[in-house]
């Protein structure tokens, strides 16, 4: 089951997914805010979303499990 | 009744108005519309451009010493040097340092970066600045606005607005003035690199940080003194945890505060009279020669460290050394990224660049020290 990490600390800006939707490699996930700059999450393998673990506004730190795709 | 009408034109202000005042007028509208419109650094531009306007109105008097109300703001405020080390306070509350700490290597990009600002002394001498002027040009290229104002106030104060206004501007015009520097001195295949999870820092590291910092370069650069122990204090309110009160007010509403008085005060120092020299103009392009150099020397210095390092960085993050926190940091990140879309160099970038802070005010120190 892989997961969805977060590679740097900030605010979830957006969340751009919904569990059950299927994924591709390189879509764009969930959109990060840190430093006032938007960063985009993208998805590392394809599959479908079976938990979303984060919602708009939520502060994440790195390393922190943000999508979890089978 | 004709004479009083008469009376009333000759002091009016607008008998006055000379040419040069008309100039500072556009030069107030277009930093007015660069601040609003743009939204280039408007904490700092509204208030500068504002300044600039009211100075070029004849006959208010409001930077006459002793008498007028901006004179006093800046003789009290910048003159004396009080806002920028407060100013340094606020920053310190919000710098994270963690960055730095897990990867003290960064602090030697900091330092590199700042290769630019000898780089530009020497250029502003050799084009006929006397060593002050030169020194208050080349600080331009730290890209750390308080630092750049508390040097000049100090060696050239008939500088001021124009080091200043520099400053800023190019802190705002970092996006742009970057990437193709960026581009040119590293290869596609350097700016893939990607770095790995910074370790982690723990709350004992960031208390001891601002102390022994501030203990360090203080022992070392006294001149530094002023900014370096406002900027530390104000970090270690933020990192103790204990003095959250003092944290946010530093930071918020003391910054705030400050930020105004300082604006306007800038601002007022740009009378048609001062600032309309041939001198100035240089000064803005001395200054973005300042800054693309010391771009340059963070990278080419990421480029040096990469010679000896087993696990690579990526050079980009050099480029961060130029202390436009958290400007430069974003630019690294959004370049490194473009080459490479799992590449998330913003906390790599923001160790070099808080360091970049500390490597200016140091050489702005040392600067002071030698000419002051």
């Amino acid at each position: 089951m892989p997961e969805l990490l977060a590679p740097i600390a900030g605010n979830v800006w957006k969340v751009l997914i919904a569990v059950g939707d299927k994924v591709e490699l390189d879509d764009e996930l969930i959109i990060l805010e840190a430093l006032k700059m938007e960063t985009p999450i993208y998805c590392d393998d394809g599959g479908t979303v079976s938990e979303v673990r984060v919602k708009e506004g939520d502060s994440v730190n790195e390393g922190d499990v943000l999508v979890i795709i089978d | 009744m004709l004479d009083i009408l008469k009376d009333l034109i000759y002091s009016s202000g607008a008998v006055s108005l000379t040419g040069g005042n008309l100039v500072m007028w556009l030069v107030s509208f277009v930093l007015l519309y660069l601040a609003i419109k743009k939204q280039y650094e408007p904490l700092l531009l509204l208030p500068i451009a504002f300044g600039i306007l009211i100075v070029n109105l004849p006959l208010t008097f409001l930077m006459e010493p002793e008498h007028g109300l901006v004179w006093f703001f800046y003789h009290y405020g910048i003159e004396l040097d009080i806002i920028p080390p407060l100013i340094f306070l606020g920053l310190g509350a919000m710098i994270d340092f963690g960055p730095l700490i897990a990867n003290p290597k960064t602090l030697l990009l900091g330092a590199g970066a700042q290769a630019g600002l000898y780089v530009t002394f020497f250029a502003a001498v050799l084009f006929g600045f006397d060593l002050q002027e030169a020194a208050s040009i080349a600080i331009i290229g730290g890209a750390d606005g308080p630092t750049t104002i508390f040097l000049t106030s100090k060696l050239a104060p008939h500088l001021l607005g124009a080091t200043a206004v520099s400053a800023y501007a190019y802190m705002a015009l970092v996006p742009i003035i970057q990437p193709p520097m960026m581009k040119l001195l590293t290869t596609e295949h350097e700016r893939k690199i990607v770095m790995g999870k910074l370790r982690p820092v723990s709350k004992l590291q960031r208390v001891c940080f601002p102390i022994v910092t501030a203990m360090a370069i203080m022992l070392m650069v006294p001149t530094a003194a002023p900014l370096i122990s406002m900027l530390m204090l104000g970090n270690l309110f933020k990192e103790s945890g204990v003095v959250e009160r003092l944290s946010k007010a530093a930071s918020n509403e003391l910054m705030n505060i400050v930020t105004i008085f300082l604006g306007l005060s800038v601002g007022a120092t740009m009378t048609a009279g001062t600032f309309l020299s041939p001198k100035v103009l240089f000064i803005f392009f001395l200054g973005l020669f300042a800054f693309i150099v010391s771009t340059g020397a963070g990278l080419i210095m990421a480029k040096i460290m990469n010679l000896f390092l087993k696990n690579k960085i990526n050079p980009l993050i050099g480029a961060a050394g130029v202390s436009a926190v958290p400007m430069a940091a974003r630019c690294v990140h959004k370049v490194g990224s473009e080459a490479n879309r799992r590449n998330y160099l913003l906390m790599h970038a923001m160790g070099p660049n808080v360091a970049g802070v500390i490597g200016t005010v140091v050489a702005a120190a040392i600067l002071l020290k030698n000419l002051g």
